[in-house]
């Protein structure tokens, strides 16, 4: 290619727009957090630290306190966690040392395509599918059993609704479960085939393999995936949305509706009315943006210690 | 017992549990893509792509909303592409230091954060200034979802363009912008147009940033300055409606929208597949 005068100016052009581009991304993530602060202020100003620290939700007198909600995000995801981490465990437990080579690509494929399934897929199953049986069946079942506990019975008492913060976070569970699998597989797959043939050679069964072998080496990564699964369920909207009941006041009761941030902000914001309840929903948008980055985040650096990072989308 | 015989004994109640809970989770899986599928294809009629969404109690379908989503992911990733597909350059190829390395941490936690929050963003910029939810600022909300996953596939995929390519070209005496156009570009197609295609099908079925971006609309409507109906926002308000046939109706739109997006998902795959194989 001939060097001819224009080929610097295009160059330059070039390297610039890129760079205005990078400019420009940077620009809009300042700019969210920045918008969010601001549409938040009336909020933060009127209740400070103390916003977090009650359930008293009522739009009509305007007072609002964010505590209802961020109880019911964690609640949820932590469920979505007890029930849908041991599961996941051992599907990639079954995927990496059980199943038959011919099958494990089929299977595998097909978890991969169900964590890519829209959320408000999920959210229509629960309602119609999920709620009923959970009504009709799980609930009452639970509370003849687990409900009859001291103390623990009261997480399991009250009248079987089907919609709840429980079904909420099996929901949840089912949801997250094709990602942390799908990872939890490939971080069980960078442990060196030699250290299980070793460990294999010296007469070990595959459930000591697994423990011995696999969990330790693949400790980090394993962590990385559980902590994406949380970021997921906590700010998972839709699917929630479909079955809590959006019930701000804190029960003691699972069965019981509840609300999350995330379900909070797709019920009221298109009626929210006045800066203070815009800006208490925007606030409880900003803690929710602040959870999700700090558990991704930490997520992301354990999944890159392990040189997964590129799975952690 | 024998040392041997509880080794043994603990090993197969391991595997019979890992096996059982793959079993429960396929079947759980399965059971959402049946009852999926099972009513989707119960409502699928022909007047759903030629008639706009009914009021209860009518005859309709969900052409609106149909192309409603199509207009709206399309002018999305009309947005995205570009700005994210230069962005994605810059960090891979040029960008270095401190910048590049907060460029690409803000990057990550635009790609974490909730999609209703980028909702929120949306509508304190643009639909609070217009008075009015738009067409248009859901189609801004969708190109902010879409944004860090192009910006970041484009940089994965140019980074595993080898650089004796790079410097080859250099060595010919092409500019850096004939170098990255006819060189890295090339090279790295496929790994971001699959990034591309897995953009445009996260978008497709996103709700939560159009619920107060675009609202819906229950009529036909293209006015790009208006509330738009969309198939995310239609299966959403039908489906927790007291009414038999917009729940139908909302169980055709979820069918609809997840074939989808598997479809996508599915191409996007078999686009990386035989990279996969000779490598």
């Amino acid at each position: 290619m001939p060097v001819t005068p224009e080929q610097p100016a295009r160059d330059a052009l070039f390297l610039g727009a890129s760079r205005l581009a990078t400019w420009a991304l940077l620009s809009l993530l300042l700019a969210i957090l920045l918008t969010l602060v601001i549409g938040a202020w009336p909020a933060l100003v009127e209740y400070g630290p103390s916003f977090l620290a009650t359930d008293a939700w009522n739009p009509v007198e305007d007072v609002y306190g964010g505590l209802g909600a961020l109880l019911g995000t964690i609640v949820t995801a932590v469920i979505a966690m007890i029930v849908g981490v041991p599961v996941a465990f051992g599907v990639a437990i079954f995927l990496t040392e059980l199943c038959p080579w011919p099958l494990r690509r089929p299977i595998g494929t097909a978890i991969e395509l169900l964590a890519a399934v829209p959320s408000i897929i999920y959210g229509i199953w629960g309602l119609f599918v999920l709620a009923p049986v959970m009504q009709s069946t799980v609930q009452p079942a639970l509370a003849a059993t687990l409900g009859q506990v001291p103390g623990l019975g009261r997480l399991f008492s009250g009248p079987p609704l089907g919609i709840g913060m429980l079904t909420a976070g099996l929901i949840l569970a089912i949801m997250i479960l094709p990602i942390v699998t799908t990872i939890l597989r490939d971080v069980f797959q960078t442990v060196p085939p030699i250290y299980r043939e070793s460990a294999y050679g010296l007469g070990a069964t595959t459930w000591e393999v697994v423990w011995h072998v696999v969990l330790p080496y693949s400790r980090t990564g394993a962590a990385g995936a559980v902590l994406l699964g949380l970021g997921r369920a906590l700010g998972e909207t839709m699917a929630v949305t479909f079955v809590i009941g959006n019930a701000h006041h804190i029960k003691a009761s699972l069965f019981a509706p509840g609300t999350t941030i995330a379900s909070t902000l797709a019920n009221e914001f298109t009626e929210a009315v006045g800066d203070l309840y815009t800006g208490a929903l925007i606030e409880l948008g900003l803690v929710l943006f602040g959870l999700t980055v700090l558990v991704l985040g930490a997520a992301r650096w354990l999944l890159a210690r392990t040189g997964l990072e590129g799975k952690a989308r | 017992m024998s040392i041997v015989g509880i080794r043994r004994a603990r090993n197969l109640a391991v595997v019979a549990l890992a096996t059982l809970m793959t079993a429960f989770a396929l079947g759980l899986l399965g059971s959402v893509l049946y009852t999926l599928v099972g009513n989707g294809i119960a409502a699928l009629s022909p007047t759903l792509f030629t008639e706009s969404t009914p009021p209860p109690g009518s005859d309709g379908g969900l052409a609106n909303a149909i192309v409603g989503s199509l207009i709206m992911t399309g002018l999305g990733l009309g947005m995205a592409l570009p700005l994210g597909i230069l962005a994605g350059t810059w960090l891979a190829e040029i960008g270095r230091g401190p910048f590049a390395d907060g460029v690409r941490f803000l990057n990550d936690m635009l790609l974490a954060a909730p999609s209703i929050i980028i909702g929120l963003f949306i509508y304190v910029v643009l639909v609070v200034p217009m008075r009015h939810f738009s067409a248009m600022a859901g189609a801004a909300a969708l190109a902010l979802i879409a944004l860090p996953i192009i910006v970041r596939t484009t940089e994965d995929g140019l980074r595993l363009v080898p650089n004796p390519l790079r410097e080859a070209a250099a060595a010919l005496g092409a500019p850096r912008w004939v170098a990255v156009v006819k060189v890295s570009w090339r090279a790295a197609f496929q790994p971001i147009l699959t990034g591309v295609l897995l953009a445009v099908a996260r978008i497709s079925g996103e709700t939560a940033p159009l619920l107060f971006t675009a609202l819906n609309n229950q009529f036909w409507s293209t006015d790009l300055n208006a509330p738009m109906a969309n198939l995310p926002v239609v299966i959403f308000q039908f489906a927790m409606s007291p009414y038999a046939d917009w729940r139908d109706l909302a169980w055709a739109g979820a069918f609809l929208i997840t074939l989808a997006v598997l479809g996508l998902t599915i191409t996007a795959r078999l686009l990386t597949a035989p990279r996969q194989r000779t490598s």
